[in-house]
């Protein structure tokens, strides 16, 4: 079944258009990558899906009903969890506190307080400490753990590995075939292609706010990647 | 003993300042909102009071019971119907607007009421007071509000951090778009705290009308007292408020000490003199 379709998303900053005529299909269940270099209109495209960036209403299709244009907290109550570029956590709150932040989507399901620290026991350590005082991999996992709290049927992740050491980076992509396994569908988007490609089972890549390029991971083709990553 | 007495005095003043400040340091801290209309809000809710006294026979301490809920719901829809609209396009828009409708109170009151000064009558508490160790004299109403301004401002603390509400609050402080994201919804919430800062301006207002006479034109010098406790305590900080509130009142009272004529003028020069050694205040918390 469909979770996620858009069609011909286009999405604007200003007079700048980011996003050109966008079709990505993604299927409950499955976890798809979004690949491509910097201003390929990867966060663009996550933001538009969330809400950040308004859209018209039959640009983006959850659940096959329409939600372009609507707020970023009605999308969420519906079911669709943004773990953002650079974790934004917020800041004076304490760990837990961040993660409680989660339950404002007021949905119910298999995410809770004490699964969210069963999948990232560190943090159970750490919830007490205001969120700054985190490594930047803790920091990832606390953020990730907020989005799951608010038991999405599609989570968005937007740069999980930006800035993360790779022993971290191997760590969190561990726990993300956990989160799956709950019937989590996931929407990656990645600037490290093997770290995505590993965990996906199909990609998009961007060019310049165009799609330039879908297949299963698993029959891909290094050169058509570079080709497409790259516009060469 | 003068001289603690004088210490004393400005210290309770101060609690009066600071629940003229809480509102203004809620709005600023949660939305960023600088809210030129609050001293004249102050002012509309003891003339909000006076009505309520005068159409049913309440006392001022008892009037709240309408006072506040009429202020809340006035605040909610104040954010809800018109602030809203102006917070996405910078710091200009909300000054404009506040102040259109700091004038907008003032003509309104001076049409309605006339520019008689008004009091709300409490009465023989307003000048009772309580003798310590002999030959300190403390007013018992200076010293009623001073407790009112520590429990709102503990109630506050409460609901900032034991409650969901107020961790929400506090999450759309640090990042409004991010909190969105996690399902807020800050308009509504906004709306909610301008609502819940107005049941403390609501409180300030019939305290004040107790306790010095009112007119339509005495908001913008509450306003000023109210800045300048928040930005001497450190914006962001509610016990800072407090203390800033307080530092204002015994400055105050030392100037009236030692020149009846200087009571105003030492509290702006203590604010002026903190501006410059600490340009954040005392107790910063919000960064930005």
């Amino acid at each position: 079944m469909t979770l996620l379709r858009t069609r011909n998303l286009s999405a604007f900053y200003g007079d700048f258009q980011a996003l050109f005529s966008i079709n990505v299909t993604v299927e409950e269940g499955e976890t798809v990558a979004i690949i491509g270099a910097n201003g390929a209109g990867k966060t663009t495209f996550l933001r538009s899906v969330a809400g950040a960036i308004g859209t018209a209403p039959e640009m983006v299709l959850f659940d096959g009903h329409p939600i372009g244009g609507k707020t970023p907290h009605e999308i969420v109550r519906l079911g669709i969890a943004m773990v953002p570029e650079g974790r934004r956590l917020f800041p004076s709150l304490s760990v837990e506190e961040n993660l409680l932040l989660g339950t404002h989507s007021e949905r119910t399901g298999p995410w809770n307080l004490k699964r969210v620290y069963e999948l990232f026991p560190r943090l159970f350590d750490l919830r007490q400490l205001p969120a700054p005082a985190l490594s930047g991999g803790q920091q990832q996992m606390a953020a990730v753990g907020r989005g799951l709290m608010s038991n999405p049927r599609l989570l968005l992740c937007d740069e999980l590995s930006l800035g993360l050491a790779p022993v971290i980076i191997r760590d969190i992509y561990q726990c993300l075939a956990a989160i799956t396994a709950e019937g989590t569908t996931v929407v990656l988007v990645e600037q490290d292609i093997n770290r995505a490609l590993d965990a996906s089972a199909r990609f998009y890549c961007f060019q310049e706010g165009r799609l330039a390029l879908t297949a299963p991971t698993k029959d891909f083709d290094r050169d058509a990647i570079t080709a497409a990553y790259f516009g060469l | 003993m003068d001289w603690i007495n004088i210490l004393i005095q400005g210290g309770l003043l101060g609690g009066f300042y600071a629940l003229f400040a809480i509102g203004l340091s809620m709005s600023f801290g949660i939305m960023r909102l600088v809210n030129i209309a609050h001293g004249d809000l102050i002012v509309l809710a003891a003339y909000v009071a006076m009505v309520v006294i005068q159409g049913t026979g309440l006392s001022p301490f008892a009037s709240l019971i309408i006072v506040v809920p009429v202020m809340f719901v006035l605040g909610y829809a104040l954010q809800r119907g018109l602030l809203n609209q102006t917070l996405s396009g910078g710091l200009l828009p909300p000054l404009l607007v506040t102040f259109g409708i700091s004038i907008i109170i003032q003509n309104g009151l001076l049409q309605i009421f006339g520019a008689y000064d008004h009091r709300l009558q409490e009465g023989s508490i307003e000048t009772e007071s309580l003798k310590f160790l002999g030959s300190l004299d403390i007013g018992v109403y200076p010293l009623l509000v001073f407790a009112v301004a520590v429990l709102a401002i503990a109630g506050l603390q409460l609901l900032f951090y034991q409650t969901r509400l107020g961790r929400a609050f506090r999450a759309v402080s640090d990042d409004a778009d991010t909190a969105e994201l996690m399902g807020i919804d800050n308009r509504k919430l906004y709306a909610l705290a301008l609502g819940i800062a107005m049941i403390f301006t609501a409180i300030a207002g019939v305290l004040f009308g107790i306790r010095t006479i009112f007119a339509p034109s005495a908001g913008p010098i509450r306003l000023i007292l109210a800045f300048e406790a928040v930005i001497v305590g450190g914006l962001g900080s509610m016990w800072g408020t407090l203390i800033g509130g307080m530092v204002l009142g015994i400055a105050q009272a030392v100037g009236a000490a030692l020149n009846p004529t200087w009571q105003i003028l030492a509290g702006h020069l203590a604010f002026l003199a903190i501006l410059i050694v600490r340009p954040s205040g005392l107790f910063p918390r919000t960064t930005d």
